[in-house]
């Protein structure tokens, strides 16, 4: 079934989100959708799944012009969705998840949870998506909750499947079996809309690429593109895809950020940091791969002071870090830039001037005698503005309104604008553009280069592989090895996924002071 | 968490930590609290002397079978069910609590404290303990009926604290409507649909306009308060041979399941507002876990995103739900007064909507457990008002406020963590 999107536009106040955009999904077809965050493919989505209404223009499916007043109405034209954020139940069962608003019924509204199950177990068969139909979803790893969304979609008889951003919560092992299911859809005579803004994922994959720039269709590439055309597409300029490095040069200093046998116990006392151990020395960046939940986010927040660690210790320089206020921690030459900065980054409703001296609103020059010198903020803050490219319209505007990446360039110009003896960056650039993300690395690089120990904590390998000296792979809150940055990919993703690629890799424990340094 | 720490699998051990120490803490307290049983009750002077207790079994005037009076020494058998719950409190530490292993321990628990203190509070006199079964009945029909509203209303994601002002605007327009006409049906249906109306309004200003649902439901108690207040001072009391009668539904004596030993009279001899209450238990637990509706209305107050994304109108559910619920606590409402034979009066419900509140929660927004909770709360009021007569040092308030320590016992041990539903409370759209 063909599928067209003709002069699409909508339009939320002010902001055209999408403008004047056609896009033709052929039948059979794997059509990516590639663009920035904040784009305008997830609204597109949107509007074609009957979420949002277009102001402007026409959906044809199979050729016919159709208008979908509800998801419902999409469904029932033969479109399913995958979101981003899963749309699953994570009380009910996966069968139950599934038949949800199209329910298997026996007279008078009975459940039939039995086909349910046959039904699940069916398509689960027929594409290789492998699902207990009774297991409970909030047990289930992501990547088999992805799954069961997808089988969602099929036995809702979706013809054309939109999967949007489906690889940010997968290992490259599930993404891999993801392609792979893509791939038997495909054969199976179903289109699939690709959205993503991942190039190699496009390259893997698509058999047509169009790509989307400020709410406008701004060309059609095919996969044989280049990645720095798509990119130069993508972005509207033309951008460094590799961040620019110097060797690391000061591998035979002393450690002077250490981790010893640190023990961290999550919400509910399970272990979820167990036992781990690690240096980083001057001018060297340790980034810390894996798959999300796997004990990393813990692992910032008890380097920070915010999660007391149950055993271990921190030590940065010699002093004792461990079970210190994130206060004293960031006063000890700390800089943290948090994982979710809406969350811990950024007040969205303070300014930007604000925002920029929240951890030394009461400390010379701004803070006097209990009072705050609002000249001084703000004059802070214009040369911030300036410094790190955040483009506001003013320093008194709420952060909240900014852009994802001009937010984290708030929190990166504040956490950088202290004089630092160590930087903990968890997920530096999730939800920037490719812009703002060239101008994170380039800065954690440049902290490196004046002899700081950097820490990233990082899911997506790509940012792992460009920032890295060294790699450590967490997993189950354990450090399955730290290894060199040019260990290939696969491997990196064995590690991810708890399994030693090899002999030759030896354990964590004995990492801890790797020899491998130097070989890059 | 130091100490566990400390030995070498700690890493294993430690995400059991957490509920072995509480395995440890319930015990220690069942322990302690039946030891204070065995000296209180079993060894006290008020059981002394070969005393014996006489228990009631049957209810004056409601047929059924003749049950002879249950006869029991009341030192040796206050000890005796002191020693079973210090022996369960035992039994609780040494075993790794499952959820069955747990409910049945701190059941049988609650049990034989409660009879170690009746027959401590009997002895050498005599109490109806069918006619505490009964009273237990009549207290807990309103707070079923309640919790069942509650749970239509949270369960699709709205929390409803108006339940005290649904009993009163039910009960008020029950009364009126059943003096005014004659009929007890007339009654019984306005005052349902008063209830509906007060949930009417709290769904259309939680969905609609977003309002913060705790406040808005403290609200609109007030305003029932307040309504009901103004119509019985100007109109009900003023005349209330015309508007405001003591009436009741007849009791209805169901053939064949009457004559069960005790407790067919207690719930087989009762007028159609409890058979109703007892239907529609079987109706919301049926339909919510084995029907269409039900499965829509959990994924509304769970995920109600996700619910719109399959083609579920989430606010659509939300209303109807909200209404039914305000039916249900309508009929409530109705029973405090055309089911029980008194007029209305100001402030009749006296927080037994908020009881209800409680019940639903402890019973962790299913049926059944509301309906446990209810019987639970129920059964306490009716024995701290049966034992007033007996004369136990024990002051009647300490009785009344026996139910709510109870519960939160009975939940640490029974329920454990409780969850709402995920999207309780928040607005959608």
């Amino acid at each position: 079934m063909t599928l067209e999107l003709k002069g699409i536009t909508k339009r939320f106040g002010s902001l055209v989100a999408n403008d004047r955009i056609d896009l033709r999904v052929e039948e059979g077809e794997i059509h990516c959708l590639l663009g920035e965050n904040g784009a305008g493919k997830s609204t597109l989505m949107n509007v074609l799944y009957g979420l949002h209404r277009p102001d402007e223009g026409q959906i044809l499916v199979g050729g016919e012009p159709r208008a979908f007043d509800g998801p419902r109405d999409a469904i029932a034209a033969g479109i399913g969705m995958v979101h981003q954020h899963f749309m699953l139940i994570p009380a009910f069962t996966v069968a139950e998840n599934v038949m949800l608003g199209d329910e298997r019924v026996r007279a008078g509204g009975l459940l039939d949870h039995a086909k349910a199950r046959k039904d699940v177990a069916e398509i689960s068969a027929r594409y290789g998506l492998r699902v207990d139909p009774d297991a409970t979803v909030g047990d289930l790893p992501v990547g088999v909750q992805q799954r069961v969304e997808i089988v969602k979609a099929l036995t809702r008889e979706a013809e054309v499947l939109i999967l949007d951003e489906p690889t940010a919560v997968l290992t490259p092992q599930e993404i891999e079996e993801l392609f792979t299911v893509m791939r038997s859809l495909r054969e199976a005579g179903r289109s699939i809309v690709f959205i993503t803004h991942k190039l190699k994922e496009v390259k893997a994959i698509a058999d047509r690429i169009t790509v989307i720039r400020r709410g406008a269709v701004v060309g059609t590439a095919s996969p044989d593109a280049g990645e720095a055309e798509l990119a130069s597409m993508m972005v509207g300029r033309n951008v460094r895809l590799q961040v620019e490095k110097a060797q690391h040069t000061g591998s035979d200093t002393d450690p002077i950020f250490s981790v010893r046998d640190l023990t961290v116990l999550g919400e509910n006392g399970q272990v979820v940091v167990d036992d781990l151990s690690f240096d980083i020395r001057r001018g060297e960046i340790l980034a810390v791969a894996g798959v999300q939940g796997n004990g990393q986010t813990e692992l910032g927040e008890a380097i920070l002071g915010l999660r007391p660690p149950a055993g271990g210790s921190i030590r940065l320089e010699g002093r004792e870090l461990t079970g210190r206020s994130p206060r004293h921690v960031l006063r000890s030459g700390v800089g943290y830039i948090p994982e979710d900065r809406s969350l811990d980054g950024v007040v969205g409703s303070a300014s930007v001037a604000e925002n920029l001296v929240l951890d030394l609103y009461d400390v010379s020059p701004f803070g006097r005698r209990g009072s705050m010198d609002v000249g001084a903020v703000h004059s802070n803050a214009a040369q911030r503005v300036e410094e790190f490219d955040i483009r506001t319209s003013s320093v008194e505007t709420a952060v909240g309104t900014l852009s994802g990446g001009n937010q984290q360039k708030v929190v990166v110009a504040r956490e950088m604008s202290r004089p630092l003896r160590l930087l903990v960056a968890s997920q530096p650039t999730r939800g920037v553009d490719v812009g703002a993300m060239e101008f994170i690395h380039s800065r954690i690089v440049a902290e490196r280069d004046q002899g700081r120990p950097v820490l990233i904590i990082s899911t997506e390998l790509d940012e792992v592989f460009a920032l890295a000296d060294r790699i450590a792979v967490m997993y189950r809150g354990k450090i399955m090895a730290i290894v060199p940055p040019d260990t290939s990919r696969e491997d990196v993703g064995l590690l991810m996924a708890g399994v030693n690629p090899g002999d030759g890799a030896a354990p964590a424990e004995e990492e801890t002071i790797p020899e491998e340094v130097g070989d890059e | 968490m130091t100490t566990t720490l400390a030995t070498p699998s700690a890493a294993t051990e430690a995400p059991a930590t957490g509920r072995s120490r509480r395995r440890w803490y319930v015990g220690g307290v069942m322990i302690l609290i039946g030891a204070y049983g065995l000296v209180a009750f079993g060894l006290g002077t008020r059981t002394a002397h070969g005393r014996t207790s006489t228990f009631g079994l049957d209810l004056v005037g409601a047929g059924g079978v003749d049950m002879p009076d249950l006869k029991v020494p009341a030192a040796t058998t206050a000890m005796v069910l002191s020693v079973i719950c210090v022996a369960l409190g035992v039994a609780r530490m040494a075993v790794e609590p499952r959820r069955l292993w747990r409910v049945l321990t701190t059941t049988a628990f609650l049990a034989c404290f409660i009879a170690a203190f009746l027959v401590w509070a009997t002895a050498n006199q005599s109490l109806n303990f069918a006619s505490v079964l009964n009273a237990t009945v009549l207290a807990a029909v309103p707070l079923i009926l309640g919790a069942l509203c509650g749970v239509l209303c949270e369960r699709s994601g709205v929390i409803n604290v108006a339940i005290e002002g649904q009993f009163l605007f039910g009960a008020c327009a029950a009364a009126f409507t059943a003096s005014l006409t004659g009929s007890l049906w007339a009654g019984l249906v306005a005052g349902c649909l008063a209830g509906a109306l007060l949930g009417a309004i709290l769904a259309v200003f939680a969905n609609r306009y977003k309002v913060q649902q705790v406040v808005l439901g403290v609200v609109l108690n007030l305003l029932a308060a307040g309504l009901t207040g103004f119509l019985y001072d100007r109109i009900l009391q003023p005349n209330s041979g015309g508007y405001n009668q003591a009436l009741a539904f007849p009791n209805l004596r169901i053939p064949g399941l009457v004559s069960i030993p005790v407790i067919g009279p207690v719930l087989f001899n009762q007028n159609i507002i409890v058979y109703a209450t007892m239907v529609l238990i079987a109706v919301v637990q049926f339909g919510l876990f084995h029907t269409r509706w039900g499965l829509r209305t959990r994924a509304v107050g769970e995920h109600p995103t996700a619910a719109d994304t399959v083609g579920i109108k989430v606010l659509a559910t939300r209303y109807r739900n909200v209404i039914i619920g305000g039916l249900i606590s309508g009929l409530g409402g109705v029973w405090l007064t055309i089911g029980l034979n008194i007029p209305f009066n100001k402030n009749m419900a006296a927080g037994q909507g908020f009881i209800a509140l409680a019940a639903l929660i402890f019973g962790r927004w299913s049926p059944l457990g509301a309906l446990s909770a209810a019987l639970l709360f129920g059964f306490f009021e009716a024995i701290s008002t049966s034992l007033q007569p007996l004369g136990t040092p024990v002051p009647s308030q300490f009785l009344t406020m026996a139910p709510y320590l109870a519960t939160i016992f009975a939940v640490a041990g029974l329920v454990g963590h409780v969850r709402a539903p995920a999207a309780d409370g928040q607005p959608y759209g």
